[in-house]
């Protein structure tokens, strides 16, 4: 059902970028208490701005292209809302996702333990290997008033065999080696353990939603 | 600035004496169970701007739909959103007669005298977890003392003993399992402020509906509701805000962006031709005003729910960057269920915002394809361009009219539920008086719609204006005149108006409502 829905709709999406010789498509989804940076860090993947913001209602849909030497990633992002009313409605983004980003912010230690109810929601979803899950300590201009320690956060995701990073959405430090980060890794993850959806530079529509359908169908139950 | 709290004060109240509470009961049972649609008969526009305009009937009037009307906007019997238009042929009318009703005192926004409010026992309790980034405010503090409004949602089986309130209007609202209390210190009608009270109430619902609500203090008599409504608080004080400014949420109506019809017209089909199974309404808004509603057949929305989506909308940010994706119960619909709402600008900057309400929340990439294909549409049918234009001139000023005396007026159309208005004029373009031009509509509406004596219609003279409100059954016109004008001159520029409405009305009013 779901495969067959995400098929159609985008099979015709328009391509708003040059496609490389091949264009695979990536969710990645945010997650973590509210007022962490999810959004910020949303919107310094997608336009490199930082702006005041309200708490996200439900979730936002963004993208962003991103290339690497051999291929490019489509990186369908889901920013979900931290905020609890919404919880029930989290499992949608996350499942399936090739990248989960857990974020909390460094001034805030309340984040952190809420970032490790993530990672505990999250292991009862994911397969090892299959998604890639990075810990980001957001905020990282705020070391002033920090309560989180750089070490208490890296050793965290060492024990847990997750990538680690601080960033800081509003002077965008760190911002787009994460993303970066994540590209290479997906990307080399999916290459050994199963294939991103490729999306083909001509005829996606009859393509897609001809004999590539299994194919969609199999990815996208991934993780699930 | 008059800054505006609610404080959520749970599980903190001290207990009642149940015959200190003040009746405010909503289930008023004597008001009938109203629902459905409102369907005027078929008509053909051209007879419409032959007919003569005052004594208008209903679905006759300037602003009527053609065909079907997009709101429920008879009230549910719960609701006291005063619209009385049940009551009135019940109840004697009376005419505003000799116009030697008194200047409305106008009210000081702030009172001097200290005036005291003993809500002992009422504590801020430790902000909780993963709240949102609005900081509450100190209950101990003179600013909190100084807001000209507090709203309290309480829950569980507390009850309070007393709330001493002196020069204080205190409002309750029981809704099981909540009970809104309004504290406040304007010179509102009790119904008004339960008017208001019942807004927030709904705005709670529609984050969590009832079945939640009321969910969570089964399996938690004392929950803290407050953990649900983290994040919330900006919502709450923009509706407050609205509540203030809003000629919308105090007439039950909405307003339109004047557009040429064709040009409306154009955006109603192509929204309508972006289907999917999934959706039950579309809806584009421009800034707080409707561009267009397209619905699926049958389905009605109440304008309160509209002015929920509106404020949800209007008080995030989160929708501007991306396509947002949220859970929202649309309360007068149905209080038990979500829909799912796909919400996002045309343009990142622009604010023409399309709101997608769909059933099936599984159904994202469907709905963000309809909005694909709805701007392909307007693109290819130039309709894109014109509707931009459209937004350089959002609203009019009144001297279009032609009417040198009138400042101001609001006219709402009842049978299609939508409302027009002028720019506000600028001795009352600052917050304060802006407000304060509200306030003394608001009076008047409570005036019309008094539960057992409603006028028909009111003239008022005051120092800074004089005012005039007319009901009937096909509309309802609040105008405001230079203090410098007579009573006759008010009245006999009545028909004016109402002919220049009639003129406007296809630019004014979505007079084509469309159904998927
Ligand atoms: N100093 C600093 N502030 C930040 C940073 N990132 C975000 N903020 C601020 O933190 C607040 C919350 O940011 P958001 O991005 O909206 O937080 P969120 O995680 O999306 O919150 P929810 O949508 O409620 O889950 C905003 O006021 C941001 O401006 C950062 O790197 N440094
Ligand atoms: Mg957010």
């Amino acid at each position: 059902m779901m495969a067959e829905r995400r098929l159609s709709s985008l099979g015709e999406s328009p391509l708003e970028v040059e496609v490389g010789p091949r264009l695979l498509r990536v969710k990645m989804v945010l997650l973590g208490g509210s007022g962490v940076g999810k959004s910020s860090l949303a919107l310094r993947f997608c336009k490199d701005e930082f702006k005041a913001s309200t708490p996200t209602v439900g979730c936002a849909y963004l993208t962003q292209v991103v290339c690497l030497h051999d291929s490019t990633l489509r990186f369908e992002i889901w920013d979900t809302a931290g905020e609890e009313k919404y919880h029930s409605v989290t499992p949608l983004y996350y499942r399936g996702a090739h990248a989960a980003l857990v974020v909390y912010d460094i001034s805030k230690k309340e984040s952190f333990m809420r970032a490790q109810l993530w990672l505990k929601e999250l292991e009862k979803q994911y397969i090892p290997g299959e998604t890639v899950v990075v810990l980001v300590g957001n905020k990282a201009d705020l070391s002033d008033t920090r309560q989180v320690p750089l070490q208490v956060g890296y050793r965290l995701a060492e024990s847990k065999g997750l990538l680690f990073i601080e960033t800081s959405a509003k002077s965008g430090e760190q911002v787009s080696e994460l993303l970066m980060t994540i590209a290479h890794r997906v990307k080399q993850s999916s290459s050994e353990v199963r294939g991103l959806i490729e999306w083909p530079e001509a005829e996606c529509v009859g393509v897609l939603q001809g004999e590539r359908s299994s194919l969609l169908g199999a990815c996208c139950s991934v993780g699930s | 600035m008059e800054g505006k709290l609610y404080a959520w004060i749970i599980e903190r109240c001290l207990p009642l004496k149940p015959d200190t509470v003040m009746e405010a009961d909503v289930h008023n049972n004597s008001v009938p169970l109203e629902n459905g649609s409102l369907a005027p008969v078929d008509r053909l526009r051209r007879d419409r701007s032959d007919s003569p305009t005052p004594g208008l009937v209903e679905g006759t009037e300037p602003g009527a739909g053609l065909d079907s009307a997009m709101f429920v906007h008879a009230q549910s019997f719960e609701d006291l959103t005063a619209d009385g238009e049940q009551e009135e042929e019940e109840v004697q009318v009376q005419e505003g007669g000799d116009g030697s009703e008194r200047g409305l005192e106008v009210e000081k926004p702030r009172a001097e005298g200290e005036e005291r409010e003993e809500t002992q026992g009422q504590q801020e309790e430790e902000v909780q977890p993963g709240g949102g980034r609005v900081k509450e405010e100190d209950i101990n503090s003179e600013g909190w003392r100084s807001h000209r409004k507090h709203v309290f949602v309480l829950s569980g089986k507390n009850i309070i003993r007393s709330i001493h309130a002196e020069g204080y209007k205190v409002v309750f609202l029981r809704k099981s399992p909540l009970v809104l209390v309004g504290v406040s210190r304007t010179r509102q009608s009790e119904r008004e402020l339960t008017r208001e009270l019942l807004y927030i109430y709904y705005q709670i619902i529609s984050l969590l509906t009832l079945t939640q609500l009321t969910h969570v203090f089964q399996l938690k008599q004392n929950y803290d509701l407050r953990r649900l409504l983290a994040g919330s608080e900006h919502l709450t004080d923009n509706l407050l805000r609205l509540l203030d400014r809003d000629p919308g949420l105090l007439l039950s109506a909405v307003t339109c962006l004047p557009l040429p019809s064709s040009t409306r017209d154009t955006i109603s089909s192509s929204l309508q031709a972006a289907k999917a199974k999934s959706l039950v309404f579309s809806i584009l808004l421009a800034g707080s005003r409707l561009v267009t509603l397209v619905r699926k057949k049958d389905q009605v929305l109440h304008h309160m729910d509209l002015h929920l989506l509106f404020n949800l909308v209007g008080s995030s940010s989160s929708f501007r960057e991306g396509e947002g994706w949220t859970p929202i119960c649309l309360p007068k619909f149905n209080t038990a269920g979500f829909f799912h709402a796909h919400i996002s600008y045309l343009e990142p900057a622009s604010e023409l915002c399309l709101i997608l309400v769909s059933t099936d929340r599984e159904d994202f990439f469907n709905l963000s394809d309809c909005k694909r294909r709805f701007l392909e549409r307007l693109r290819r049918r130039s309709a894109y361009q014109a509707l931009q234009e459209a937004l350089q001139a959002p609203s009019y000023p009144v001297a279009q009219v032609g009417i040198p005396e009138l400042r101001h007026f609001v006219y709402k159309s009842k049978s299609s539920g939508l409302y027009t208005s002028p720019e506000i004029p600028i001795p009352y373009q600052c917050e304060e008086e802006q407000e304060r031009l509200m306030r003394l509509y608001q009076y008047l509406h409570s005036r019309m719609h008094h539960p057992t004596r409603p006028l028909r219609s009111i003239y008022r003279c005051a120092d800074k204006e004089n005012l005039l409100a007319l009901v009937t059954s096909g509309f309802e016109l609040y105008l405001c005149f230079s203090p410098l004008g007579t009573k006759a001159l008010a009245v006999s520029t009545i028909n004016k108006l109402l002919k220049w409405i009639r003129k406007e009305e296809d630019r004014l009013f979505i007079l084509n409502p469309q159904t998927y």
